[in-house]
C-alpha cells in the first residue's frame, strides 16, 4: 500500500517546530533589546515627565510638564531652532555633493564600480572622533593652514570655532550615509527609461529632471534621513570644532546630565530628537510604499 | 548609455568625485603625516621624527585605556556576533509571532543619534541602580554598564551584516542538505554556517570597530576607572591640539582603517552590506 503523500498532521507539526526554533533564535535579541533598548526609551519618557527638586535631584514622585514648559523658553527654543538649521544645510550640501558622485560611481564599469564603493565605505565606518580632530588640527591657528597663512603675511586664520568650522565637519562625517542611499537607488535605475524620454526627444535636463530624479526619489530621502538625524542631534562634532560658542541641541542635552543638573529637561530634549527622528522615518516609509 | 549625456557633464561630474575622494582623504593624510612632526609647534615642519609616538606609547594612562577598551570591544563583539546572527538567521529564515516587531527594534539602534542612545542608557542604569541599592548592594558605573551599552547598539549593526550575507547565499545549498537527511542542527553547522561565516565575521569587526570608536554612549555611562580610549583621547581634544594627540589619533585611525577594510573584504560584495537603509526595503 502506497502512503499517503500528504500528511497534515506531521506538515502542521513540523511548520510548528519550525516557528518554534525562529522564536528561540529570535528570542536573546528580542529579550535585550526590550530590556536594554525599549526599557531604557520608556525611562527616559517617564523621566521626561519626572520633578526636578531645588538640588537638582530627580524626582518621580509627581507627574510634572516642567520640562516641556521649558521647551517653550526662547532660549531652548534658540539652540533647537539652530540645530535645526545646521542639520538642514548640512544635508542640502551633503545632497548637493553626493547625487552627482554617486551617479559617477553607479555608471562606472562593475570592477572600477565596487573599489570606489570600498574607498566611500572605508571613511565611513572609521574612527569618528579622529576624522573631526584631523580638522580640529587642519582649521586651527596653530595647524598647517594657520602657520602658512601667516608666513605669507596674511590675515590669521579664522574658521575654527566658528558655525561654518561645525558644518565642515557634519559634512565630513554623514556625507557617506548620504552618497550610500543614493548610490543604490542610482544603481538600481532602468536606465531604459532614460533612453525612451531621450529617444521621445525630452533633452538631457528634462529627462533627468521628470525621470532619473523621481525614480532615485527613495534614495534621496533616505540618505537625507541617515544625515539630517544624526546631525541635529550632533554632540562630538560641534563640543570639537564648535568651541562651545553656539550652543546646539546635542550640547545642550549633555549639559543637562552636567553641570546643569535638570534631567527631565535633557530627557524631554530627547524626546523631541526621537520625535524628529519618527518624523523623519514616516516621511521615509510612505515614500517607499510609493514606489512600484 | 554615454550618450546620454554631455560630454561637460560628465567632466565635471569626474570632478566632482576628485574632490569628494580628495575631501574623505586629505584631512586624514594630512593628519597622519604631521603626527610624524618632530617639531613640538604642530603647524611648522621640523622633520620627521617617531618622537611622539614612543611617548605617547610610554604612556601609562594611554596604555591603561586601550586596556579598558581592549577588554568592552572584545566582550561586547562576541555577545553581540552571537546575539546578532541569531537574530538575521530568525528574521531572515523563519516565520514566527514577534518578528516584525524584532525586525523594527533592530532597526533603530542604528539611526538613533548617539547622545539620545546615551541618555538611554545612563537614565536606565541609574533607575535600576536606585532600585538595587534598596535591596542592598550598590552598584556603580564601570566596565559592565560600557559593555552592556555596545551590545545593546551592536547587536543591530551585526544583524544587518548577516542579513546581507544570508540574502546572498543559494537557499537550495540548505534544502539539498535537509532532503539528504540532515538535521536541523547538522545543516546549521555544515551548510549555512560556513556560507555565511564571511558576513558573520565581516559583522563582528564593524561591531568591535564602534565599540573602539564609541565616544559619546560610553562617556555618559563609564564610571571611575573605567576611561576607555577614545573618552581619553577627547578629552585631551578639548584642551587643545598637541603632537601627542596627533600621534594617537594616527594610531587610532589606522588601526580602524585596517578593521573596517578587512570587515569589508570578507564581505565581498560591498553594495550590499552595512547599508542600513537596506533593510528597510522588504518592509
Amino acid at each position: 500500500m502506497r502512503k499517503p503523500a500528504f500528511e497534515p498532521g506531521l506538515e502542521k507539526a513540523a511548520e510548528a517546530a519550525e516557528r518554534r526554533r525562529g522564536f528561540l533564535l529570535g528570542l536573546p535579541a528580542y529579550v535585550y533589546l526590550v530590556v536594554f533598548f525599549a526599557v531604557p526609551f520608556f525611562i527616559v519618557f517617564v523621566t521626561s515627565f519626572a520633578r526636578r527638586s531645588a538640588t537638582g535631584a530627580t524626582k518621580y514622585d509627581e507627574f510634572s510638564t516642567s520640562a516641556y514648559v521649558k521647551l517653550l523658553d526662547p532660549l531652548v527654543g534658540t539652540i533647537v531652532w539652530r540645530s535645526f538649521w545646521i542639520a538642514t544645510i548640512t544635508t542640502a550640501v551633503c545632497l548637493l555633493f553626493a547625487y552627482p558622485f554617486a551617479y559617477y560611481i553607479a555608471t562606472r564599469r562593475p570592477a572600477v564600480r565596487n573599489a570606489l564603493l570600498v574607498l566611500v565605505m572605508i571613511p565611513f565606518w572609521s574612527n569618528f572622533l579622529v576624522r573631526t580632530y584631523a580638522w580640529r588640527f587642519i582649521l586651527g591657528s596653530d595647524g598647517p593652514l594657520g602657520t602658512l597663512t601667516e608666513a605669507m603675511g596674511r590675515e590669521p586664520f579664522r574658521l575654527l570655532f566658528t558655525p561654518a568650522a561645525i558644518l565642515i565637519g557634519l559634512v565630513y562625517g554623514f556625507l557617506p550615509f548620504m552618497v550610500l542611499p543614493l548610490y543604490a537607488a542610482i544603481e538600481r535605475l532602468d536606465w531604459r527609461l532614460v533612453e525612451a524620454a531621450r529617444d521621445l526627444y525630452a533633452d538631457g535636463w528634462t529627462a533627468f529632471r521628470k525621470v532619473t530624479l523621481p525614480l532615485t526619489r527613495s534614495g534621496i530621502i533616505a540618505g537625507s534621513l541617515l544625515v539630517f538625524v544624526p546631525s541635529f542631534g550632533a554632540y562630538v562634532t560641534p563640543a570639537i570644532l564648535g568651541g562651545g560658542k553656539d550652543l546646539l541641541l546635542g550640547s545642550y542635552i549633555v549639559t543637562q546630565f552636567g553641570q546643569a543638573r535638570n534631567r527631565p529637561l535633557g530627557s524631554a530634549l530627547s524626546i523631541v530628537i526621537m520625535a524628529v527622528m519618527l518624523v523623519a522615518l514616516m516621511i521615509r516609509n510612505r515614500s517607499g510604499a510609493e514606489e512600484i | 548609455m554615454k550618450s546620454l549625456r554631455h560630454p561637460w557633464i560628465d567632466r565635471l561630474m569626474a570632478t566632482n568625485a576628485w574632490v569628494v575622494y580628495a575631501f574623505f582623504y586629505l584631512p586624514i593624510l594630512v593628519l597622519v603625516v604631521f603626527s610624524f612632526n618632530a617639531s613640538a609647534r604642530v603647524g611648522i615642519w621640523g622633520g620627521v621624527s617617531p618622537r611622539w609616538y614612543g611617548e605617547v606609547l610610554g604612556n601609562a594612562e594611554v596604555l591603561d585605556a586601550l586596556k579598558n577598551s581592549l577588554i568592552v570591544s572584545g566582550i561586547s563583539t562576541i555577545v553581540s556576533t552571537i546575539i546578532g546572527t541569531a537574530a538575521a538567521l530568525a528574521i531572515d529564515r523563519y516565520r514566527f509571532r514577534g518578528r516584525r516587531g524584532l525586525d523594527g527594534m533592530l532597526y533603530l539602534p542604528i539611526i538613533i543619534p548617539d547622545v539620545t542612545m546615551a541618555v538611554m542608557m545612563l537614565l536606565f542604569f541609574a533607575r535600576v541602580f536606585d532600585i538595587v541599592e534598596l535591596v542592598g548592594p550598590r552598584w556603580q558605573l564601570g566596565v559592565t554598564t560600557i559593555v552592556i551599552s555596545h551590545v545593546a547598539f551592536n547587536i543591530a549593526f551585526v544583524a544587518v551584516v548577516v542579513r546581507a550575507r544570508l540574502g546572498q547565499i543559494d537557499k537550495s545549498l540548505e534544502e539539498a542538505a535537509r532532503d539528504l537527511y540532515a538535521g536541523a542542527w547538522q545543516t546549521f553547522r555544515r551548510v549555512t554556517l560556513p556560507l555565511i561565516m564571511p558576513g558573520v565575521l565581516g559583522g563582528a569587526l564593524l561591531a568591535l570597530t564602534l565599540s573602539l570608536d564609541d565616544v559619546v554612549v560610553t562617556s555618559f555611562v563609564a564610571g571611575p576607572g573605567s576611561t576607555t580610549l577614545p573618552i581619553y583621547v577627547f578629552g585631551l581634544i578639548r584642551r587643545g591640539v598637541s603632537p601627542q594627540i596627533n600621534a594617537i589619533s594616527s594610531l587610532m585611525l589606522i588601526a580602524s582603517i585596517a578593521l573596517v577594510g578587512l570587515s569589508l573584504l570578507l564581505q565581498r560584495n560591498p553594495q550590499d552590506a552595512i547599508l542600513p537603509d537596506e533593510r528597510l526595503k522588504e518592509t
